[in-house]
């Protein structure tokens, strides 16, 4: 008893897997300097390149550790990721952004309302979208809810690209009656509103980060730190570099407040049985257990968390557009969750991590590189420019071809990994510690449990 | 009959009632908004009859291309999603040959196969239309249809059939991986650029006369509606009349019995990705001359359509994929009359969610009809 118990808690320790995401990170990050040395960036680039990799990494994590509480814990095909995330990012701006008289460089106006109210809006928007979608749709299987979620988030999209939502005009004042009895009489400030159709939105709302220091009165001592840095080490507008920086590390403990929570989640009562529903639904049913409603809850939840994530990624930059949300991102999303392995919240940060170094940004990390080691010329305008240079042996303009096409070629090798990684690996990189609903060890202790460990990838569902 | 009995009787018809009474409520409001914009002259009956047309020809692009896709959800038991890049292949691989078939001599084969990638040749220019190029069409749809059994075949090979035996959603996530990579190597040979691909000027026209004016008919819509009612009697005979149908509806059922009952399943399989296949391929060309460009994402932007197609129809049933089809078009097309137009396509969908959610076996009884 006493030696299961140790072994028991010895897996326990190996389980927390802390040790590894760091190591992982580190070598992320340590392989990034090292291309910026071969790049012969000073310190500032290596700062911009160490703040756009961790801007990468900070959000990947966060949704990929949302889309887990849907598919790792729950077993909720959700494909309308980007849906969830253009619903807040969209809502934050609408009720954030200012009027126009007040700010004219802006098309359409909003509501002006301080920041932090907007973005509880855009996640409680999110979480409301959520239950619409929710609600009916939870019924189905998985991958009827597949399909419902993807063509939502194209609705989603549609409606944000739309015409009708572009903007409307708000009336001067707003009258109050009741029985023709005029009770008072309300002065809008905002005058037009709306989505911004297919031009999109600009965010002139305050900066997020200043809003952020402003209010914990930060603000003045950041900018010391920025005059400091400005007179030692970067000479010349230091700011967007330590912006960058600084928002990229509030990303991160964005991360760990997510994983956090989603921790707790997973080992409350309430998590164990979302694991339940993941392995079997009608068991957990017949255990008097209304599934149903947990499983709106899982959804709800992280529906809002995603709209949080999309909120945090997209907000701190100066515009959104409909393209942005297209479903491309959700995909991006699940295969970080994938190579992390669905089920575990560690393994949903190591994906994100891996997932924003090597497969999103390391490509033309790459190309970078192979342009600052060989000096190739200018790269063929098409593909049968660069093929048909093999006429006379010249694979020259085919290898500049493919490194011009890197962008989309990256899109290729995402779609190969996860074919890869579908057939030798389908429980990612630590999904074979997939927490199990039970919460004591269902494993045999000679190992002979290993076959019964192998975690099935489709949810527990086998249609 | 005991109160809980009363109650769960209340509860499913209550469950089924919703989509009859809400479905009534928007046909009320719908009919009553055409009659008055009918009457009132808002809405014209010429240009009513040129979206039901428009929807016509879409749903039959999109039935056609449903038909691999329902056969294969069927069978295999899982949504495809590489499908849309099953058409633009296809239509890839189409074009490419009417485009060398109609210039060879005159542009550089490069070019040509490479479907004037970078805007170095034109399809105008060549004068490819089913009056102008019969020749480069008629080689250019078979040519796609054999594409894209070439693809759907290799890619079964490398991707899905080493995991067949797993479930459906690992199918589907694999299936999505397959998608993006179709559809950025295509995008890596031929361009990221939608480019025209038909001398739309020169296909010969008719006006039809409805009563209050006239709409359009083109020689590519004629063109469409012969091929695609060709190929879906095709399809039609070849299930009926070959034990062919019979072995594909004994899988869907039940693959592990069809199996010991002696049907050479995966011969049952290559067959499927072979008739799927290649109307999908003859359906991506088809759509693209009928449309008149053609792009990297047409399949992609397409697959939500014929999806939705196919679970109206209901999974495994040929006969619904082509009647969800032509629903589903003219629900994307007619539309604009209600809504503005930029969602049709939403208006599709909502049609998908609206059956999924309370009658997910599909509108067409659902019997698997293959």
């Amino acid at each position: 008893m006493s030696t299961d118990d140790i072994r028991g808690r010895l897996t326990g320790l190996s389980d927390s897997d802390v040790p590894l995401v760091i190591a992982v990170l580190a070598a992320v990050y340590a392989a990034y300097v090292l291309a910026g040395v071969a790049f012969g960036y000073g310190l500032r680039g290596q700062l911009n390149s160490i703040a756009n990799l961790t801007f990468y990494v900070g959000v990947f994590g966060m949704l990929a550790l949302a889309l887990n509480l849907h598919w790792g814990y729950t077993g909720l095909f959700n494909i309308g990721v980007i849906g969830f995330m253009g619903i807040g990012v969209y809502v934050t701006a609408v009720v954030s952004k200012p009027p126009v008289a007040e700010a004219g460089a802006a098309q359409v106006g909003g509501f002006g309302l301080p920041l932090s109210v907007g973005i509880a809006a855009g996640v409680l928007a999110a979480a409301f979208f959520g239950l619409v979608v929710a609600l009916p749709a939870l019924r189905l299987r998985a991958d009827y809810l597949a399909i419902v979620t993807v063509a939502f988030s194209e609705i989603v999209r549609f409606s944000l690209m739309s015409r009708t939502f572009q903007s409307f005009t708000a009336p001067d004042t707003i009258d109050v009656a009741v029985g023709g009895v005029q009770l008072f009489s309300v002065d809008p400030s905002v005058d037009t509103f709306g989505l911004g159709g297919g031009g999109g939105l600009i965010l002139n709302y305050s900066d997020p980060l200043e809003a952020l220091l402003r209010t914990l009165f930060l603000w003045d001592p950041y900018l010391g730190f920025v005059a400091f840095v400005e007179r030692n080490y970067i000479p010349n507008n230091p700011k967007p570099v330590l912006d960058g920086l600084l928002y990229g590390a509030l990303l991160l403990v964005a991360v760990g407040l997510f994983y956090l929570l989603l921790s707790r989640i997973g080992k409350s009562p309430f998590g164990r049985v979302l694991k339940a529903i993941r392995e079997d639904e009608d068991a957990a049913n017949a255990l008097g257990k209304d599934t149903n409603r947990f499983k709106l809850t899982a959804f709800v939840l992280g529906a809002a968390l995603m709209g949080l994530g999309g909120i945090l990624w997209y907000s701190s930059r100066g515009s959104v557009t409909p393209p942005s949300f297209r479903p491309n991102i959700t995909f991006f999303i699940w295969i970080a969750l994938i190579i992390g392995g669905a089920g575990s919240n560690t393994g949903s940060v190591l994906g994100g991590a891996v997932f924003a170094g090597v497969l999103y940004e390391g490509p033309r990390y790459l190309k970078n590189l192979v342009e600052t080691a060989f000096d190739l010329g200018d790269a063929p305008r098409s593909f049968g420019d660069a093929v048909a240079a093999f006429g006379s042996l010249d694979p020259v303009p085919f290898v500049t071809y493919t490194l011009d096409s890197v962008s989309q070629l990256r899109l290729v090798i995402m779609g190969l990994v996860l074919v890869w990684l579908m057939h030798n690996r389908p429980e990612g990189m630590l999904g074979h510690r997939k927490e199990t609903a039970s919460s004591v060890d269902l494993s045999r202790p000679d190992g002979a449990g290993a076959a019964g460990k192998q975690t099935a990838t489709d949810g527990g569902d086998d249609r | 009959m005991s109160i809980s009995e009363t109650y769960v009787r209340y509860r499913r018809t209550l469950s089924e009632e919703p989509l009859t009474i809400g479905v009534a409520l928007v046909a009320l409001w719908m009919g009553w908004s055409l009659a008055t914009g009918l009457a009132t002259g808002g809405i014209r009956i010429s240009s009513l009859a040129a979206y039901v047309w428009d929807g016509l020809l879409r749903g039959l692009i999109i039935g056609l291309a449903g038909i691999g896709l329902s056969m294969t959800y069927s069978i295999l038991n899982f949504a495809n999603f590489a499908h849309g890049d099953y058409l633009t292949g296809g239509a890839f691989a189409g074009m490419a040959t009417s485009y060398l078939v109609a210039g060879i001599g005159e542009e550089s084969v490069g070019s040509l196969l490479l479907v004037g990638a970078g805007g170095s040749v034109f399809g105008g220019a060549l004068g490819i239309g089913i009056t102008t190029a019969p020749v480069a069409v008629v080689l250019g749809a078979v040519v796609a249809g054999v594409a894209a059994i070439a693809l759907a075949l290799a890619v079964d090979r490398i991707a899905y059939r080493p995991i067949r035996g797993e479930s459906g959603i690992a199918l589907l996530i694999t299936s999505i991986g397959v998608a993006f990579a179709l559809r950025y190597l295509l995008q890596f040979v031929f361009g990221a650029g939608v480019r025209g691909t038909t001398a739309a000027g020169s296909v010969p026209r008719v006006s039809v006369p409805a009563v209050d004016g006239t709409f359009r008919v083109t020689a590519h819509d004629a063109a469409l509606v012969v091929v695609a009612g060709g190929l879906m009697v095709g399809v039609h005979l070849l299930l009926q009349r070959t034990k062919l149908g019979k072995a594909m509806r004994a899988m869907s059922d039940n693959e592990d019995l069809a199996q010991i009952t002696g049907i050479p399943t995966e011969r049952v399989i290559r067959t499927t990705w072979i008739v799927g296949g290649g109307l999908t391929g003859i359906a991506g060309y088809m759509f693209v001359l009928w449309k008149g460009t053609l792009g990297f994402n047409d399949g992609w932007l397409l697959l939500l359509l014929v999806f939705a197609a196919v679970i109206l129809g209901g999974i495994g049933s040929i006969y619904g994929a082509i009647g969800g089809g032509i629903v589903i078009g003219l629900t994307a097309s007619v539309s604009v009359i209600w809504i503005p137009s930029e969602f049709g396509r939403a208006a599709a969908f909502m049609v998908m969610i609206v059956i999924l959610l309370f009658k997910p076996e599909g509108i067409f009884s659902g019997r698997a009809t293959a």
